[in-house]
Parts: structure tokens; sequence; C-alpha cells
């Protein structure tokens, strides 16, 4: 089962937490900087897999990915197959990469909840739920279209009009 | 950017927040910017606010994901949920999952919402629901809304099917009996031909078999067969782009499909029969140079060494494991190795035959590889690989990581110990783990060598150059340091006179100043912690009995440490000056070579401790010089017998009737002291070497010494650790006191007749007669009287003396005492006492008897003996 999905920037923030095994929300920041410490002390050129007992408990491993600024975590139990996470962290960020045209940090700062959105097309309960980025992003456009009907406030703009300096 | 912050804030979007929060530069800012948002966002929840609602929500779980208390927004995700606009539900549903969790009291009013919600005609606000409940459904809720989502697994829409399939694993989780009632369903959802619906099906099948018995019987009978056209459609299909993962379609279904079968199979004969031919089609047709194709074949493999799979097979998957660790890509080495673990239970010897690999990736640049070929390396060591093995990572410790050197170290250790079959060989290894890797050497580790030395009497030469040699080269090697400091001090002159050469030896020249100099850098230099230095000072006050000539210079060094900052040292050192000074007599003696160290005694005491907790082995020293402490203090009591306090046997359990002076190696306490036990036979093996016995006890700090319970915990001799410190200025000081009250008495005194033993039944007498001319031999008379109104036959007189004494026992006159003091028995004595005028006779006696055809004993000391004996 996965345990938890985390987007981290190279600057240690978290960008997206999500935990399928409850964890209290006042132990949160602390996995964050653990997780981050193992992720800055990796160079570049290693796997991408890493035992993470201390943090997340016995039998744990996270996979991650180091694109541009961001980390990609995926912090799963035994049970689950390394390199198919490994795949499904390319599933979801190429479907990020397809929702906003070029993903870049500032997309998901500023639209983290479309992120959960994305994510929960993908991932349930810890399980696997659809792999295919093209039925992803049919369901979450299908949501955002709705969204947009029956609201004026839209919580979820199609892309940043504005580039702000960091 | 420069904003304006309203307090009112809550009427700003969601992006000037973040914006404004991210403007910040330092995290006092930050948090000023959040406690003016929650502000205001607890304001607008007090008035009822209704239209920013979700926008106030957004806020804060994005406020929440920063690490900031959100607790007071949770009553507000109910109220969303319970809205009717999507968007509200949408922000509501993902507030529950982000904001509250299954233990909170507040979930039990959200079930109503769920139950209409997963009614709704919507199928999106279903699958909201749906999603909601898959992530944080507690065990009460399975139980009242399971009918709803078993229901939902037959709906047309196939985003609704999957989201239920996965819903209800949440649900079997929590309630397992609800397993059954969900079987029927899974079975038929395999048929579907949605992708999504498939993975969702097959793994709802998994969890169904894991929680009930009954499921996983009725899912071997109807799901098999269908599993297998999955696997066999997907993996021959064509080009699907829909699911394709780099040229393969769908590597997550395979590998859901897989897991299922092995699930069903384990165990299973007929199930692992029927696969066998889909698993060898899948694992030879799979494409490996992709991450997909190799993950898939990973999980065929897993699922090949989980069931009773053919021997064909097994081989198969070796081979495909084989290619995995000779792959460039780390990913691929690293599970393969994962896999290995696994399948060194299944077939210890296919994993062997890979072990050259894995022993490469033991040096991988790559943490995760090094640490997992690691244990698998340790996992294969045998009888008959070990030495290579052994060389190969003792070569590979020179050049590794220092965080690796932990690890490494510690495994080679124990393979080391574990395997060892010749002496020579450890040694070997241990010196150069020592020497290249010395500061990440464990206690236990350094401390078991030196025990194996002091046992190993043919090898200690060779051990002491050895070590020397190292030391020259790699000094800042802490316990290489300790342990070639102790083997210079006991066996120095096997090092400077290349005693007990062995042929792979080239003979080395050091002169006994080369030792004195080798020790003393390690007792000057800075770095060297305390323990390392007390270790080179009882080293160097050895040496300086070994080799006469450096006494001098070994006793300035010394006392250069008299002023020591650290307390331990400056005491040693002061001892040992006083040694070295006051005390040259006893000197050699005192500072003989350490007794054998009980190997097996050791041993054990290690296992125990090992299995005690880390904090308890720490404390172990600790608990050590409290025995110690003992020993002086009680010798410091009787100040006129202290040896024969010293050489109370009683308290220790060895056996005292050894005829002759024992020497057997676990006998250390009789053997330490120098005792000849003596029987009525003529003693012709007494020792002779006379000795401070209580310096040298302190000097070596060794515990076998001691006379509380032999339970207590090994200490390596000379270590720091041991506080010998504290109680030697007693001893010092008694030794003075010794020396000057001892006034030379005339040779041709007469000396009254004393009393050496009394009891209810026995009494013992002992008159002196002293030859002329010849002060240190006195000889005793002694007459044993029978105080009892029962005759003792089979009488038996034993004693013992300390070293310095030599005694010789004549054939008492009789061995039967009659009773009531009708008659007495007469054995004389002949006593030495080497340092005349210097210490008093002290002895320690036993008699055995028979009463009645009972064996009795009674054991006393004797120390009133006259002055100037």
């Amino acid at each position: 089962m996965i345990q938890a999905v985390m987007v981290i920037s190279t600057q240690a923030k978290p960008r997206l937490l999500k935990f399928y095994n409850f964890q209290p929300p006042e132990k949160h920041q602390d996995l964050v900087r653990g997780v981050f410490q193992l992720l800055s002390a990796r160079p570049d050129s290693v796997s991408n897999f890493v035992e993470v007992d201390a943090i997340f408990g016995p039998g744990t491993k996270m996979v991650y990915k180091h694109l541009a600024t961001l980390y990609f975590v995926f912090v799963f139990d035994s049970s689950e197959n390394e390199l198919a996470m490994l795949d499904l962290v390319q599933v979801f960020v190429e479907t990020l990469d397809r929702c906003f045209k070029n993903v870049c940090e500032l997309d998901i700062v500023f639209n983290f909840n479309k992120l959960h959105t994305i994510l929960d097309e993908m991932i349930l309960g810890g399980q696997v739920i659809e792999t295919s980025s093209e039925q992803i992003m049919k369901s979450v456009e299908e949501i955002a279209r709705l969204e947009k009907q029956s609201s004026t406030t839209s919580l979820i703009p199609k892309s940043i009009s504005e580039r702000f300096s960091r | 950017m420069d904003l304006a912050i309203n307090p009112f804030s809550s009427w700003h979007p969601l992006r000037d927040m973040i914006r404004s929060i991210r403007a910040c530069k330092t995290a006092a800012e930050e948090r000023a910017v959040v406690r003016r948002e929650c502000a205001a966002i607890r304001a607008a929840i007090s008035e009822g606010d209704q239209d920013y609602r979700h926008r106030n929500m957004a806020k804060l779980m994005f406020i929440h994901m920063l690490g900031y208390p959100t607790h007071f927004g949770q009553m507000e995700c109910l109220k969303l949920i319970a809205a009717a606009g999507f968007p509200e539900k949408r922000i509501g549903y993902l507030g529950l999952m982000l904001l509250l969790d299954e233990r909170q009291e507040v979930l039990m009013l959200v079930t109503n919402s769920l139950k209409q919600d997963l009614n709704h005609s919507n199928q999106f606000i279903v699958g909201l629901a749906l999603c909601a409940l898959g992530n944080i459904c507690s065990a009460e809720m399975a139980r009242d809304l399971a009918p709803e989502v078993e229901r939902l697994l037959q709906n047309r829409d196939p985003n609704t099917k999957k989201k239920a399939a996965l819903c209800s694993i949440r649900i079997v989780r929590k309630v397992p009996d609800l397993a059954e009632n969900f079987m029927g369903a899974a079975a038929s959802l395999l048929k579907e031909k949605h992708h999504g619906v498939l993975i969702s099906a097959v793994q709802l099948c998994t969890e169904l078999c894991k929680a009930s018995t009954e499921a996983l019987e009725y899912l071997r009978k109807n799901s098999l067969e269908g599993l297998v056209r999955i696997l066999r459609d997907v993996s021959n299909s064509s080009y699907a782009p829909e699911y394709d993962v780099a040229g393969i379609t769908d590597p997550f279904l395979h590998i859901r499909v897989l897991k299922l079968m092995r699930t069903l199979s384990q165990g299973d004969a007929d199930c692992s029969e029927y696969i066998n031919d889909i698993l060898a089609q899948v694992a030879t047709k799979t494409e490996s140079n992709k991450n997909a194709g190799n993950a898939i074949l990973y999980e065929c493999v897993e699922t090949i060494m989980g069931i009773e799979a053919t021997s064909g097979l097994r081989v198969l998957a070796i081979n495909i494991l084989g290619r995995f660790l000779s792959n460039r890509d780390n990913n691929i080495r690293y599970v393969a190795l994962n896999m290995l673990m696994k399948a060194i239970a299944v077939d210890t010897q296919a994993v062997q035959r890979h072990r050259a690999t894995i022993l490469e990736c033991v040096k991988d640049a790559d943490v995760s590889i090094r640490k997992r070929a690691l244990e698998l390396v340790y996992l294969l060591v045998n009888d008959t690989n070990v030495k290579p093995l052994t060389k190969e990572l003792v070569d590979y410790l020179e050049v590794s990581d220092q965080d690796f050197k932990d690890d490494l170290t510690a495994k080679i250790c124990s393979i080391v110990e574990k395997f060892s079959q010749d002496k020579l060989w450890y040694l070997d290894q241990m010196f150069r783990v020592l020497s290249l890797a010395g500061n990440h050497v464990k206690d236990d580790v350094w401390h078991a060598l030196i025990v194996l030395i002091s046992n190993a009497s043919e090898l200690q030469g060779y051990s002491v150059r050895s070590l020397y040699k190292a030391l020259q080269a790699c000094g800042e090697q802490e316990s290489l340091v300790r342990v070639a400091v102790w083997c210079i001090g006991e066996y120095g002159e096997m090092l400077v006179n290349n005693v007990s050469m062995l042929d792979i030896e080239e003979p080395i020249t050091v002169t006994e100043s080369d030792a004195v100099d080798a020790v003393e850098v390690y007792l000057k230099r800075y770095s060297a912690d305390v323990t390392t230095r007390a270790m080179c000072l009882v080293s160097l006050l050895k040496l300086s009995s070994r080799f006469p000539p450096t006494s001098e210079r070994i006793k300035e060094i010394v006392a250069q440490n008299k002023g020591n900052t650290v307390l331990e040292l400056q005491q040693r050192s002061i001892e040992f000056s006083s040694i070295i000074q006051r005390h040259q007599s006893i000197k050699s003696s005192l500072l003989e070579r350490m007794p054998v160290l009980d190997e097996a005694n050791y041993l054990v005491k290690r296992a125990a401790s090992m299995q005690a907790t880390v904090s308890s082995v720490k404390s172990a020293p600790a608990v050590t010089p409290g025995g110690q402490l003992k020993l002086p203090n009680g010798v410091a009591k009787p100040p006129a017998a202290p040896l024969a306090d010293l050489l109370d046997l009683s308290s220790d359990d060895t056996p005292v009737t050894t005829s002759a002076p024992t020497t057997a190696p676990n006998d250390f306490l009789q053997d330490l002291l120098g005792i000849g036990l003596i029987d009525s036979s003529p003693a012709g093996g007494a020792p002779s070497t006379s000795t401070d016995i209580l310096m040298d006890l302190l000097s070596i700090g060794s515990t076998p010494v001691q006379n509380g319970p032999p339970t207590s915990n090994f200490i390596p001799p000379g270590i720091a650790e041991t506080k010998p410190v504290p109680v030697t200025p007693q001893v010092v000081d008694l030794l003075d006191g010794l020396s000057s009250s001892t006034s030379l008495p005339d040779g041709n005194a007469a000396y009254p007749t004393i009393t050496a033993f009394q009891s209810a039944t026995l009494r013992i007498t002992f008159s002196f007669k002293k030859q002329p001319g010849k002060p240190q031999e006195t000889t005793i008379n002694a007459t044993f009287t029978n105080l009892a109104t029962t005759t003792f036959t089979d009488f038996v007189f034993q004693a013992a003396v300390p070293k310095f004494i030599q005694l010789r026992l004549d054939p008492a006159s009789s061995s039967t005492l009659p009773a009531s003091g009708n008659g007495s028995v007469t054995q004389s004595l002949s006593v030495t006492n080497n340092q005349h005028g210097q210490k008093p006779l002290a002895m320690r006696i036993r008699m055995s008897y028979k009463v009645n055809g009972e064996d009795r004993l009674e054991q006393g000391q004797v120390s009133n003996f006259p002055a100037g004996l």
C-alpha cells in the first residue's frame, strides 16, 4: 500500500502532502524534514529508492524523482513493487505536465488543490486506481467544468496568468 | 511583490494569500501572515459566512500543509459537504480527508451526508464521496455504508466502479467480516474490459484473500482462469496508447495480476501448476530494456519464488535476477538485491553463483545498494568462501565512505568471528580491520581480540610485532592503538627479541627504546582519549620492568603526567611513579604478564551483554569498579593480614582439594596469586617468585581476581574504566605501613607459641624454630587437638601461602585424631619467607577429616604470627 505522497521543493518547503495512513498533523513537518534530509544527501546518479524505516516505520521505502526544483516522493510498504512505484511517479508527473502544460513549481504552489484532485483520481486509500494519465485528465477536466458551471468563483484556475518573482 | 495585507483578507482569493505568504522573508513574517489569515477565517466562521466558506477552507488547507493548526475548520468541512453545490462539496470532501482523521468523533456526523452522496445522481459527486470514504472510513462507517458501496460495484460507470472497488478494500480492512459480501462482485469485476476497473478489481481480490480464507478458496475456484486470460491479453495485445508506459501495455495491471496470482497459488500445487505456463511466457517475452518491463519481470520473479513453481521456472527466475544484477541502472540492481534476499531462502546455491556480482555491489556508489548488498553478502558467507569474501570486504574497507565504514566494519568483524577457522587468520583479519577502520570497531570486538591473544601463547609474539608494524603505519585508529599498546606492554620482550617467529614473518629490529617511543607517542598525542592514554601509562609501567635500561626514561614520562588535568591519568601517574621509585623490590613481580584471560567466560558474558540494551553495555564498566572496590577495602580493614584476606579462597568456587599447585587454565585465582596449595606430600612445585599481589592486581585491573561472585562483567586489562585508582593510594599506604612496621628481628630470638586456629571441635597451635644464620627459614611445629567427643579419621591439613613464601609440609604423625583431646597429632611445616623483614608471614589453612564416616571441612587464616618471621 502507498502510505504517503509528498511533493517537496528543493528549499525544503512542502508543496503537496497526502498521507494514506493517518499521521497526526503536528508530525507532518517532522516527516517532511526527515524525508528532505535523506533526499538532499543523495546525488543524482544513485538509485531512486531509499529505505525509510526510521521515518515511516519498519519495511517502508520511498521512491522519488527529482525534477527541476521539486522532489516527487512516494512512500510505500513492502507489498508494492518498487519499479512499478517509480513508473507511478512518472505517471503522476506526466499528468501534471498535461494539466499545466510544462509544469513548474509555481503551478503547483498556486494550484495545490488541483493536485489533490489529480491525486485522488490516481490513488485511493493507498491503492492505485488509474494509471492512464489520459483517463485521469478526463476526470479532472470534468470536475473542473462542473465547478465552473455551478460557481462563479473558480478555485482551479486553468493557468496562471501572472508570474511572480519568488 | 509588496502586498498590503488586509486584515479582512477572507475576501481575498486564495491566490493572494499564497502570494503574500510567499513574499515573506522570514519565518516570523510568515507566522504573522498566517495568524492574520487564520483570525480572519475564524471571524468568518463565527459569522456563519456562507459565500466564502469554501474559499476559506481552501486557504485553511494550504495553511495546514505549512504545518499550522487548523482544527477550528473541521466543522466547516461538514457544512460544506452538506451543501448542495459541487464546488462546495468538492472542497468539503478534500478538507475532510486532509484535516480530519478517522479517530475523531466529528466523523460520525458525516455518515449521513456520505450516504446521501453515494446515492446521488451525479456520478462525480458519488466519486467524491467514494474517494473520501476510501481514504478515511472508520469501522462504524464501514458497517453503515457497505451496502451502498456494494451496490455501486455494479454501477454502469467505470469510474464509479473502480472507486467503489477500492473503497471496498478500505471497508474490508476495517471490518474483515464483510469480505464474504464482496467476493462475488469482485470476481465478476474481473470480466470487465476497462483497465482501471480491472486494476481495482484485482487489488480488491488480493485484499479479500488476505481478509478471509473463505474468499481465498472462492477466488481460487472462480478467478484464476480470468486472471490468466487478462495476463495473456495484456501481454499479447497490440499497442494500446492509453495504458502504454514506455512501450509496454499497462505494466500496472500486469503487476497486480501477478501479485494476485501469487496470493492465490501460495502453498497450492494445483493453482501453481495452472499458472506455470503463463508465468513462463511473461518471464521470457517481456522486454527488459525499459523500467516498466523490468517492473513486470521483477514481480514475475517474486511470484515464481512465492509459489510451488517447477524447478525450470525457478532457474528462469534466478537468471532474470542475474541479468538485473549486471544492469547498469541502479534501480534495477537495487531491486535485484532485494529479491535475492528473498531467493536465498528458496535456493541458496543459485544465489551463490552471483556472489561476485553481489560483492561488486557492496562497492557501489549508492548507499541503498551498498547496504542491500552487504546484507546479502553477510547471508552468503559460509565456511568455504569466508576467506576470499572477507579479503574482498577488508580490501574495500580501505576505500569505502566514512559513513559506510561503521556498517562494513561491524559486518566484517561479525563474519570473522563467526567463521574463523584458525587463530592466525582471525588475527590477521582483525589487525587489518583495526588498521583500516579502528575508529569504527566496537569495544566488545577489540576486547575479544585481546582475550584471544592472551590465550594464543604461540601467536603472542607474532601479534605484538604485527601490531607494532601496524601502529607505525596507521596510528590514528584508536582501537588499533589500544590493542597495540596493551600487547607491547604485555609482550614487549617478544617484540624486541623476535620471540616465537612464524615462518611467514620477516624479522624486524625494534630496540627497547623504540618500543617505549611507540607507546609514548600515544600517551602524549593530543587527540588520544583518556582510555587510550591510561592504557599507555599501564603499558609504560610494564615496560619499565621488562626493559630495565629504559626505566629512568619511563619514570620521567610517567612523572610528566602527574599534573594531568584528567583525574584518572593524574592518579595513575602518581601511583605508578611511586611504584617505580619506592617499590623496586616488588616491581618485577608486580608487573608480570597478565594471566591468561578466560575465553569461554568472556564469550558468555559478551553474549549476555549483547542481548542487553546498548545502555546497559555502556554501563557495564561502571558495575565492575564496584566489584573491584570491594577487594581493596577488604584488604584495608585488617591491615595485619592483607594477604590472607586476598587469599580468601572460601569465597570462590574453586576446588581447593588439589594436592599440587594447580595450573588449570581457568583456575586463575590461584594462578594469579601464585598460591601453592600444599598437601602432606612434599610440595616440590611451590612457586618461588616473590610478588606483591595487591599491586599486581591493581595495575592489571582484571576482574577475575575479585572476590565477588564471578558473574561480573569482563573488562579487559589495563582499561581506565576499571578505576583501580581510587583505592590504590590506600594500598600504597598499606605497603608503606607494612615495610615500616616490620622491624628487623633477631634471628635467634625465641618466638612464642600461638594458637593458630580454634573452633568448637579443633585446636591448632604453632610453635616456631629458626636455624641460626637463616633468618628467612622457619620451622613450624603444628599440633592438632581434637576437642570433640568423637574421633576424627582421615585428617588432612592443608596450607596456602602467598607467592613470596615457600612452604614445605612434612607428613603428619598420624591421620587419626583421638577424641576429647586424648592425644594429638603433630606435623612440621618449613616456611621460607623470601621477603623476610619486609613482609610478615601469612597463611591460609584448611582441615578436612571424617567424623563417623561423614566429611567435615574447616578452614581459617593465620594472621597472628609473631613479628620477625
